[in-house]
């Protein structure tokens, strides 16, 4: 009960900061944004290539948003040492490192929600009856992609240049997700058969497994010293 | 109530500290003096479990601090000259965020009282990014005080706060020390040290050079020790 307690009360004080402050939000909003604007310019409206590549763009979109929140994310908590304060309470390191990844989520989610739609407008890409599934692979690529970049950023936030060391730690690391999401996006937008789309799926939950756990064992190293 | 055996720490070719043994306790007030780099932050790091020792061990309540850290951290109060404090919460929110984190019986009474003595009730439900300073660190104060620690670590308290402040500050440790809470704070200020604490420590260079009751230490026998090396 206490765990679950300070679990919530975690996440509870990130959205609450979040939606006083908006600056995590706002800053992954404009970019992915005007990410899939541009590239709406690049192609004929209704090409077939502009199908085509509307799930790349899509994955970079939330890829790089994802990055510019998760450094963010993690910089807020260093100032007036609030990670320290965190660190000083009575709380598992692991409860710590699951609330902030459910609450990376959650930020990363937001966004997409937000442009998912819109890039659909713009791209004219037909769902259809696949919205569940497509709802799905963005669970996965998200979760994914912030478990991994939660590390990373507690990692980051204490070199010199952190916006730079980020990325270049993040992206190698989160290639087989990315490739899977995108994989399975493109296959879905494709209208192609589940069995197609299964075994990237299949890779996708491996990859968000095999890394929560290793994240969740190594998130107590990270973060103290 | 704190103890540590042989207690050090390097940064890689930098000894921090060289090897620290001492004893308070329960309801000591006890300061840590030297200059800069003696290792004053990296002793209170070490006994709140936020750094790693090199060898030998720190102790509090008896649980020791790499074993149990758990139990420690429930017995520890820490204020530094960074405050810890959400800016984008209300000064109460802060307080009843590390409450939960506590698992504070009674929280909205023992947040109320806090911020009452600490003179911020009528700013409770102001965003901390819009106190001062002192205001900022007296919140810091009753954060820390919240749980009811058993130890108080304080480091550098006083940075960057007005006289009142201080005083306010001053008069919350002493009653904390008398209500037996032993308090272990880092300062910069000699004659501070002196007339408030009961007992000095004096690092230099990682060592322990002077360690006793505080009306035993002259000023003259401090003063060489805080030149920075």
């Amino acid at each position: 009960m206490q765990t679950l307690t300070q679990f919530y009360t975690i996440l509870h004080k990130d959205l609450l900061q979040e939606l006083r402050s908006k600056e995590i939000i706002t800053a992954m909003l404009v970019f992915s944004l005007t990410v899939v604007v541009i590239f709406n310019f690049v192609f004929d409206p209704g090409s077939a290539e502009m199908r085509t590549t509307a799930p790349g763009i899509l994955w970079v979109a939330f890829i790089f948003a994802g990055n510019l929140g998760l450094s963010r994310a993690f910089a807020r908590e260093q100032e007036n040492s609030m990670m320290q304060g965190l660190l000083l309470c009575p709380v598992d390191r692991s409860l710590l490192f699951t609330a902030k990844v459910i609450g990376n989520i959650l930020f990363i989610g937001l966004v997409e929600i937000i442009t998912l739609p819109v890039m659909i407008i713009f791209f004219d890409l037909a769902v259809g009856r696949a919205w569940p599934l497509l709802l799905a692979i963005l669970f996965l690529g998200t979760a994914g992609f912030a478990t991994v970049g939660t590390i990373f950023s507690a990692i980051s936030a204490n070199t010199r240049s952190r916006e730079v060391m980020l990325p270049i730690m993040l992206f190698p690391v989160t290639v087989p997700i990315i490739l899977a999401a995108i994989k399975s996006t493109s296959y879905l937008l494709a209208g192609r058969e589940t069995a197609d789309i299964w075994p990237w799926l299949r890779l996708l939950i491996g990859f968000d497994v095999l890394y929560f756990f290793v994240c969740f064992l190594l998130y107590e190293y990270v973060v103290e010293e | 109530m704190i103890l540590t055996r042989d207690l050090r720490k390097s940064f890689g070719p930098v000894q921090a500290l060289a090897g620290l043994s001492f004893a308070m306790a329960e309801g000591e007030l006890a300061a840590l003096l030297g200059a800069n780099g003696a290792g004053k932050s990296t002793l209170l790091r070490l006994i709140s479990g936020l750094s790693r020792p090199s060898s030998g061990s720190a102790e509090v309540a008896g649980f020791d601090v790499r074993r149990q850290p758990q139990e420690v951290r429930r017995r520890i109060g820490v204020v530094s000259h960074q405050t810890f404090l959400y800016e984008d919460l209300s000064a109460e929110e802060n307080l009843h965020f590390y409450g939960r984190m506590y698992s504070v019986a009674g929280l909205q009474e023992r947040s109320d009282e806090l911020l009452a003595m600490m003179e911020l009730w009528p700013r409770r439900t102001d965003l901390v990014r819009t106190f001062s300073r002192g205001m900022q660190q007296r919140l810091a104060l009753a954060r820390a005080m919240l749980h009811q620690p058993t130890v108080l670590l304080l480091d550098e308290p006083f940075t960057g706060l007005d006289l009142h402040a201080i005083d306010l500050l001053t008069s919350f440790i002493e009653e904390a020390s008398a209500g037996r809470v032993t308090v272990l704070m880092t300062l910069h200020d000699p004659d501070y040290a002196l007339a408030h604490s009961r007992r000095l420590f004096v690092l230099h260079q990682g060592r322990l050079v002077i360690d006793q009751p505080s009306e035993q230490v002259r000023k003259g026998d401090i003063l060489p020790f805080f030149r920075e090396k």
